[in-house]
């Protein structure tokens, strides 16, 4: 039997009133006309608690962006689910958040795109974003909420790190994720613009290290490194199909944010199939779950069963295959080349920014 | 700061908002729910949430499960703290006055 997920991430829609052009949503967004109806996300939580879920993400896009946030979360707290609100706080105001309180919401991630107006602005795509993240964090603090600060970081921000801690602690905040980015979604077609230094990656993990020993008791600092300077990969979602999964905003279920770049997977949706079928039995599900699927070097590796061969996007991404090694790994053939075209990326520093398709104008949108 | 500076035996000690001791039917064990977390609890884990309810102090918690499980309050205090000084450490927990 399949050992059932912990964590379910709920993609409730794509639309973001942001622009980050780190955003992990995929290149084709989905279409408003296409999300899952109220009723459905409320029946795909009950199915989730009953499988043995224990932590709802509640994201996006931007969650605050669905009107019946306040209902799927009820659906939630009723389900029993730990409740966690992913968000841009814009489209949160003051009554809204007084209702998800009373509501039982457990905690909230707030997101980070700079320590002031000007740099989170532009990164964000969206003029006065940051003043009024900054009045948000203002009512989670005097609601009581359990506050997450999570700080995406990158080459253009990665040198405020001290000052992001800073501002997690002025804004109250209890953990704080300092997230570099991944490249995957918006983020891979940015690559140039995002990818960190090596020495700023050295400077991130020392800095982080030493607030973690002076702020022990107070803050909770997360550390996701740049993973293209690290020996070994991160075992992307703890072991594909072990610990958590996602719904996209139609109803696809997914092993992983990124898994509909992986071609050849076929996804189910919770349309159509029940959602503890689709976790045990579902094609996308089984196809990288545990070892077998592995070829060498991480058939025969000892880290086997701790990094479960890294992240399958980006061996597609870097290798062309989805079951080569995570390319990021010392020990993948590919290593070598990813290395040499990192330290040849080459940018002015300008995004493509995230936008929905159908939403693109004619001229593309700048800072 | 020693544990007994973090916790010490008159303090009450409380989860914070957001942490909370859930039983999961699934699994069929105890966990502990807290932000971006879920650690599935051992007995003694369970047994010490289980009586701390904010009210209670850290010394009465110890006597109340050296009763229960009839083991030297000595003992059980080493283990109570311990367990109790890490959830204080990860921002899970608070030693009221």
């Amino acid at each position: 039997m399949t050992a059932p997920p912990l964590a379910m991430l709920a993609e409730l829609t794509h639309r973001c009133p942001l622009s980050c052009p780190y955003c992990s949503n995929p290149l084709e967004l989905s279409q408003r006309e296409t999300e899952l109806p109220t009723e459905t996300w409320v029946d795909v939580l009950r199915q989730a608690a009953d499988l043995g879920v224990l932590q709802l993400h509640l994201s996006g896009g931007e969650p605050a962006s669905r009107r019946d946030l306040e209902e799927i979360t009820t659906a939630a707290v009723e389900a029993g689910l730990y409740t966690n609100l992913i968000t841009s706080g814009i489209g949160l105001t003051e009554p809204r958040l007084r209702q998800l309180d009373e509501i039982g919401l457990d905690h909230i991630q707030l997101s980070l795109q700079g320590i002031t107006a000007e740099m989170a602005d532009r990164i964000g795509g969206y003029r006065g974003g940051f003043e009024r993240k900054m009045k948000v964090a203002q009512w989670i603090g005097e609601i009581g909420f359990p506050l997450t600060l999570n700080a995406v970081m990158h080459r253009q921000n990665l040198d405020g790190l001290e000052q992001t801690i800073d501002l997690a602690i002025r804004l109250g905040a209890r953990r704080l994720e300092v997230a570099c980015v991944q490249f995957h979604g918006w983020a891979a077609i940015n690559k140039a613009a995002l990818m960190p230094s090596l020495e700023q990656a050295r400077q991130a993990r020392d800095t982080v290290n030493a607030a973690r020993e002076r702020l022990a008791g107070q803050l909770v600092i997360d550390f996701v490194p740049p993973d293209y300077y690290a020996k070994f990969p991160k075992a992307c979602m703890g072991g594909w199909g072990s610990t958590g999964l996602n719904i996209a905003p139609d109803g696809s279920v997914l092993p992983c944010h990124a898994a509909q770049t992986i071609p050849g997977l076929t996804f189910d949706n919770v349309r159509d199939r029940a959602l503890a079928d689709i976790w045990s039995n579902g094609a996308a599900f089984n196809a990288f779950r545990g070892t077998d699927w592995m070829k060498e070097p991480c058939r025969s590796c000892e880290r086997r069963e701790i990094d479960w061969g890294g992240c399958r996007c980006q061996a597609v991404a870097l290798a062309g295959d989805a079951r080569a090694t995570d390319p990021i790994c010392s020990r993948s053939p590919h290593n070598a080349k990813v290395r040499e075209q990192i330290a040849a990326l080459q940018g002015d520093g300008s995004f493509t920014y995230r936008q929905i398709a159908a939403d693109r104008p004619a001229a593309q949108k700048t800072a | 700061m020693t544990p007994e500076d973090l916790l010490p035996g008159a303090a009450r000690p409380t989860l914070l908002r957001g942490v909370r001791r859930h039983w999961d039917k699934v699994r069929g064990t105890w966990v502990l729910l807290a932000p971006e977390r879920a650690l599935i609890l051992d007995e003694i884990g369970a047994a010490v949430l289980g009586e701390t309810d904010g009210k209670a102090t850290f010394d009465e918690i110890v006597q109340r499960l050296a009763e229960k499980y009839a083991a030297p309050p000595e003992q059980i205090a080493g283990d109570t703290r311990r367990f109790l000084v890490s959830l204080i450490q990860r921002r899970m927990a608070e030693a009221r006055p």
